[in-house]
């Protein structure tokens, strides 16, 4: 079983329009959307909840007045002014770190700890596979510890119904969530675009995926809005050990897929969907190379990529 | 006056409006980009006097001397950033979250305050406006304490204009939370519509006055501007789709320079903005 991972740095430049698409050519496969605070891939992916739990990834302060004497230790040990001063103390969820160090101070033991539900996430099922998503809480934390959570349920399913591949939509940037995203994923794929700020974000992720030592593969979405920054950026990324993809041309079908809730793919076969097509296949083409490598030959990829030419 | 740029979804022009409103705005302003993992806004801007500030947060330190193994460092903290393995109490900072819980409860104070570098936090000019940002350390995972140290050095004489970090969770609202208004910026699909929902929500939660900026608006296409009336969401301004927007993006030209009609576009939504702060002011 391999896992890739579809990474961007900056946001909105199609990470989940293509994982749409795999997720579609794919015949059998996991699908997480790791993107847990603004989750979308469930908008184009025709799937059917068949399970939802709530998610708590960590602890909420709770003070009851009847035993508080007002002395103010909670407000002064609070690192994170999640305590406001008044009488009795207000403690304010938004600011609230969930480091309980005000339950373990306060003299009178008016402070209890309750589990901050932070999140739900669901278990869905779609024509290809299983679908892990979920929906953070409005103003929640722990979006991390929310993805490393879905992760390490796809992965267990996987074992278990014998699914070759993990597939990850993963979130913007390159801090926590995007962190927990990537641990010990066997693949990246860089989807960027040939602008400015484009350039600017995949250079950091590529310095942290480089950090992490994960492989990287990058393709550049709308690659014809500026050809000669697309050239510029795809030298880049070859002087730093990342396969160079086929790059996907601007098309305006691909806005048609999103507002019918489709993939690309399925709905289209002009030059973006063909794009994306041979992009697949060079993808699966990695993830073999890299099966053969490290597990001596199991061609379950080779299964995969019979079903899936077009 | 403070304003935060925001959308829930990325990409969809938070920086894009944020460096053009900034160049249109009739007064000297300070810009804060505070999208720390990806900051973008400087490379719209040419900038002067930069300087910059390493930006650390509390790490324990541990004297091995002093520490008896009480094991009261390792119970109070919920992060595991402190763990007792055999004979030795091991920290990992990068699982701290700065709380100073086990400075304050090792009976021999044998945790003294270390710092761990999150990023920088860069100051320049450009005309008579500041811009401030945040350039987190590639690796990092905590980007809120860098959000608010950038927030710490924003002058206060001046309106603050606030470029946010996309989503919905902890770093979006260490950017937003103590605004007096959120700009939030979409597109007309149903990625920019889902995720505009949820950032509507994070802004009446945390009781924030909003306004809808529409960018790559089509004729015809109406999802957002329906879904503003629904909510009695003011719509601020509809920057329309153009391929030549794009491509001038793409290089990192500001719109305003592209197309010098849509100067007027964002000097009119200044005015709207400072108007609604009068108003907001004058409620309080």
């Amino acid at each position: 079983m391999k896992e890739l991972v579809i990474l961007s740095g900056k946001g909105g430049t199609g990470k989940t329009s293509i994982s749409a698409a795999f997720a579609h050519l794919a015949p059998s496969r996991i699908l997480v959307d790791a993107d847990v605070d603004a989750a979308n891939l469930h908008l184009v992916v025709p799937h059917k909840v068949f399970s939802s739990e709530p998610f708590s990834g960590g602890i909420l302060p709770e003070l009851d007045p009847t035993l508080c004497t007002d002395c103010g230790t909670c407000v002064e040990v609070c690192a994170f002014h999640a305590i406001k001063d008044a009488h009795p103390p207000e403690i304010d969820p938004v600011y609230c770190e969930g480091c309980g160090i005000c339950h373990d101070f306060c003299p009178a033991g008016a402070i209890g700890l309750k589990p901050r539900i932070s999140g739900t996430w669901f278990h869905s099922s779609t024509a290809e596979g299983p679908m892990l998503h979920a929906h953070l809480g409005i103003a929640e934390e722990n979006s991390g510890k929310l993805v490393s959570m879905l992760r390490k349920r796809a992965g267990e399913l996987g074992r278990q119904g014998g699914y070759p591949l993990i597939l990850v939509d993963g979130p913007p940037g390159i801090g926590c969530p995007v962190i927990a995203s990537l641990t010990g994923a066997d693949l990246v794929l860089m989807v960027t675009e040939p602008t400015l700020s484009g350039r600017h974000d995949m250079l950091r992720l590529a310095k942290l995926c480089a950090r992490m030592r994960i492989p990287v593969c990058l393709t550049l979405n709308k690659w014809d809005l500026n050809p000669e920054m697309t050239h510029t950026m795809e030298e880049e990324a070859r002087n730093r050990g990342i396969e160079i993809l086929t790059s996907i041309p601007f098309d305006t079908e691909m806005a048609k897929a999103m507002a019918a809730g489709r993939s690309l793919t399925e709905i289209s076969s002009g030059p973006a969907s063909q794009a994306l097509m041979q992009l697949w296949q060079e993808v699966l083409g990695l993830l073999e190379k890299q099966q053969k490598s490290s597990d001596g030959g199991l061609l379950i990829m080779e299964s995969l990529k019979q079903e899936t030419i077009p | 006056m403070k304003i935060a740029i925001a959308s829930g979804k990325g990409g969809t022009g938070k920086t894009t409006l944020a460096v053009n409103l900034a160049a249109s705005a009739p007064m000297p302003i300070c810009l804060l980009d505070c999208d720390v993992e990806e900051p973008n806004a400087h490379l719209f801007i040419q900038t002067e006097r930069i300087q910059r500030y390493p930006e650390g947060v509390f790490v324990p330190v541990i004297d091995t001397d002093r520490c008896t193994l009480c094991g009261k460092c390792e119970t109070i903290c919920r992060f595991s950033a402190l763990v007792i393995i055999g004979k030795r109490l091991l920290a990992y900072p990068e699982m701290c979250h700065a709380c100073l819980g086990c400075m304050r409860i090792c009976p021999e104070e044998a945790i003294s305050p270390g710092e761990r570098i999150l990023g920088d936090v860069v100051s320049a000019t450009f005309g008579t406006h500041q811009l401030i940002w945040g350039e987190m350390r590639v690796g990092e995972a905590m980007s809120p304490p860098l959000i608010e140290a950038v927030q710490r050095m924003a002058p206060d004489d001046r309106s603050l204009l606030l470029d946010a970090p996309p989503g919905t969770s902890c770093p979006m609202i260490a950017a937003i939370r103590d605004c007096d208004f959120v700009v939030l910026v979409t597109e007309p699909t149903p990625f920019g519509l889902h995720d505009l929902s949820l950032a509507v929500e994070t802004a009446r939660h945390l009781k924030i006055p909003c306004g809808i900026v529409v960018n790559r608006a089509e004729k015809g296409n109406t999802q957002i501007q329906d879904y503003a009336s629904r909510e009695k969401i003011p719509l601020l301004l509809e920057i329309p789709f153009k391929r030549s927007y794009a491509e001038s993006y793409s290089r990192g030209e500001k719109l305003i320079d592209t197309d010098p009609a849509l100067k007027k576009a964002f000097t009119g939504l200044w005015e709207i903005i400072l108007k609604r702060g009068q108003e907001i002011r004058r409620a309080s």
